[in-house]
């Protein structure tokens, strides 16, 4: 159990610099998960925290130890790799063993720590079988034994589930979690996958082009993403973004919504969350999450009267709970997620509800939030 | 009526186009092996004779004392050819897979002795092994006159001289596989390995090494078959000499099939190095089929 405190890292390959700058600071037994599109550098940030890759500036701390210069074998770290890379010549007992081994630990305790850990993640009857003859959700188990029979500061995970069945992966992300809560060591793991980040993470760190987004809890990052991008990148179906004119009438905000058939339609700004007294008649980008925009009920109707929109429904897609509504506000299509039964169909006009207190609202140009 | 034919035809035709090549092999490659097994069961001299002697041939064969020699150079070359191959391909194809510059020109360089026949490499084998003319003459001229390196007319050690030229024809080649092998590891086991505390030494020998085994087994089964029928380079290189030092069993069928006009005996031979390749390819076709059965 350590802390990783990571200041300032860049990375360079040749001429291209693919990490601008990175500070994270992870706290002692807590998960971090690295999420961003492929190509943001996450993966590349692993190997360098691994030590298989070295900085070109800035400093990786494990502990109170600056590890910049130290070998992978010596961070005392452990990784679990995407295609498991389980070494496939020896059987899953030696797998698990191998690295003790190396490090020249006793016989006797490697068989207690190997029988300890393959109990742990259920897999003792596997131990004489070659990797080659396990399936993937096994290998993937085995693949974590390996690096929970290490016994590390920290345990990185390189997108471990993405070559899972979506079933299967929804499981593991169970059990790692419940496997974190066990032991609670430090785990940094990358994943490109947003819910894996949500339903994992204790913090998550959004990354793009080499640079971090945001850096903050998975409610933070779904409540008050701190860009376009994150907002985008975070949840599904993903929050809707339409160009809306803001104004200004006796110091209420309000956004003027183009419904359809040349209708308009005030959508009011609660007052505690308006930021937007620069912005009259201008125009912003509003965004909101589908969620929030649900079908018109009694209740909702006493909340906040002001803000029905009459639509046309365009697209229903069931999901099962809910069922996704297709709606166009000002020329751009708007996913809403209502309740089954309340659904119209295709062509028929919907009374929806906005919940307003909610929205946000980011800069046209650069896309940072207002 | 017509299109029928034409359908007919259409059918018939990958048979039809394989038909010649079929027969061809059936009579000139399975027809003269049995027609071979045949000759070795008679008194054959110049000419075959087809009166069936039993194994007169194959009694006399295991008592001549030049066909134990042969047997015995074929298990020295085989297996020194077969060792020194491997052991210097893997090390060459190591070296290379380090991510070196120029990889793909010193990869032909090691590969080009593979576009040469045997016999053009037992030729200029020859002359550099040759003491008058080539490696211990250059000695000599730069002065170091006590420097000896007789090998090529020396009849204890003429088959090892065999052995090198056969080294330096083959090992490119098996370098090439090993390194086909070695670019299929997943980086990512290598690095799991360095993870897990290894150095690259150990990661060698306890990993990557063993997970190239089909590598290994495809290597001796070709190795194995080209030192068997290894005919031409001892034929260029020594022509089994001193004497018959240096024969292997491919060119003592020759020389009596072929130049001592004792046809039968020779087929006798030929029958058993048959036999010996038999014994090695048809338990490897046997894995081989087997196992894609499996997968």
């Amino acid at each position: 159990m350590a802390a990783l405190k990571i200041e300032n890292i860049y990375k360079k390959f040749g001429s291209v610099e693919v990490l601008k700058g990175i500070s994270l600071d992870v706290a002692s037994g807590e998960f971090l998960v690295l999420v961003g599109p492929s190509g943001c550098g996450k993966s590349t940030l692993l190997n360098l925290i691994a030590g298989l890759e070295t900085v070109s500036a800035g400093s990786i701390m494990i502990g109170d130890r600056v590890v910049n210069d130290i070998s992978p074998k010596d961070r005392d770290i452990a990784m679990v790799f995407q295609s498991y890379a389980l070494y496939p010549n020896m059987n899953i007992r030696k797998n698990l063993s191998f690295g003790l081994e190396t490090r020249k630990m006793p016989k006797a305790q490697i068989q207690e720590i190997v029988q300890k850990v393959s109990t742990l993640l259920q897999i003792q009857n596997l131990l004489d079988r070659k990797p080659s003859e396990l399936s993937g959700g096994q290998r993937q188990r085995v693949a974590m034994g390996r690096a929970l029979a290490r016994n590390p500061k920290v345990f990185l995970f390189d997108e471990p589930l993405s070559n899972l069945d979506a079933k299967l992966r929804v499981e593991m992300r169970t059990e790692i979690k419940r496997l974190h809560q066990r032991i609670n060591t430090t785990i940094v793991y990358v994943t490109h996958d947003q819910i894996e980040a949500m339903t994992m993470a204790d913090r998550i760190a959004i990354m793009k082009d080499g640079i971090v987004q945001q850096f903050d809890t998975p409610e933070n990052v779904y409540d008050n993403p701190s860009n376009r991008f994150v907002a985008g990148f975070i949840g599904s179906p993903s929050m809707n973004f339409m160009p809306a004119k803001v104004g200004i009438d006796a110091g209420q905000a309000f956004l003027i919504m183009d419904t359809g058939n040349g209708r308009s339609h005030k959508l009011t700004v609660p007052r505690e969350i308006s930021p937007l007294a620069p912005w009259n008649d201008r125009e912003v980008i509003f965004g909101i999450r589908p969620e929030q925009i649900t079908e018109d009920t009694k209740r909702s109707r006493e909340t906040g009267k002001n803000n029905i929109i009459n639509c046309e429904v365009q697209v229903v897609e069931p999901t099962g709970p809910d069922t996704l509504v297709f709606i166009q506000l000002n020329g751009v299509e708007v996913t809403c997620r209502v309740h089954p039964a309340a659904a119209r169909r295709p062509g028929e006009t919907m009374a929806l509800q906005v919940d307003m207190s909610k929205a946000i609202f980011f800069h046209p140009e650069t896309g940072e939030r207002i | 009526m017509m299109k029928s034919i034409a359908d007919k035809l259409e059918r018939q035709l990958p048979r039809l186009v394989l038909a010649p090549t079929v027969l061809a092999i059936m009579v000139f490659v399975y027809g003269f092996i049995l027609w071979t097994a045949w000759v070795s069961f008679t008194n054959s001299t110049l000419l075959p004779k087809y009166e069936f002697q039993g194994f007169f041939q194959y009694v006399k064969l295991f008592g001549n004392d030049r066909w134990w020699v042969a047997c015995q150079n074929l298990a020295i070359f085989g297996s020194l050819f077969i060792f020194i191959c491997i052991a210097l391909g893997l090390l060459l194809a190591i070296l290379l897979d380090q991510r070196i510059r120029c990889e793909g020109a010193i990869r032909a360089v090691y590969l080009y002795p593979m576009a040469l026949s045997f016999i053009v490499t037992g030729t200029a084998w020859k002359w550099m092994l040759n003491p008058s003319l080539g490696l211990e003459r250059l000695m000599h001229q730069f002065g170091f006159t006590g420097f000896t390196f007789d090998w090529l007319v020396n009849s204890e050690m003429s088959i090892y001289t065999v052995v090198i030229a056969g080294v330096w024809q083959s090992t490119g080649f098996v370098m090439a596989m090993f390194l086909a092998g070695l670019r299929g590891i997943d980086d990512a086991i290598i690095q799991a390995a360095q993870v897990d505390g290894a150095g690259l030494p150990r990661i060698y020998r306890c990993i990557i090494i063993p997970s190239l085994r089909p590598v290994f087994f495809s290597s001796i089964i070709i190795l194995s078959h080209i030192a068997i029928k290894s005919f031409d380079l001892v034929v260029a290189l020594t022509s089994g000499g001193p004497g018959y030092s240096s024969d292997l069993p491919a060119t003592f069928m020759y020389a009596f099939a072929f130049n001592r006009n004792r046809l039968g005996f020779g087929a006798a031979s030929a029958m058993v190095m048959f036999g010996a390749v038999m014994g090695i390819i048809v338990p490897y076709l046997y894995s081989e089929l087997r196992g894609k059965k499996h997968a």
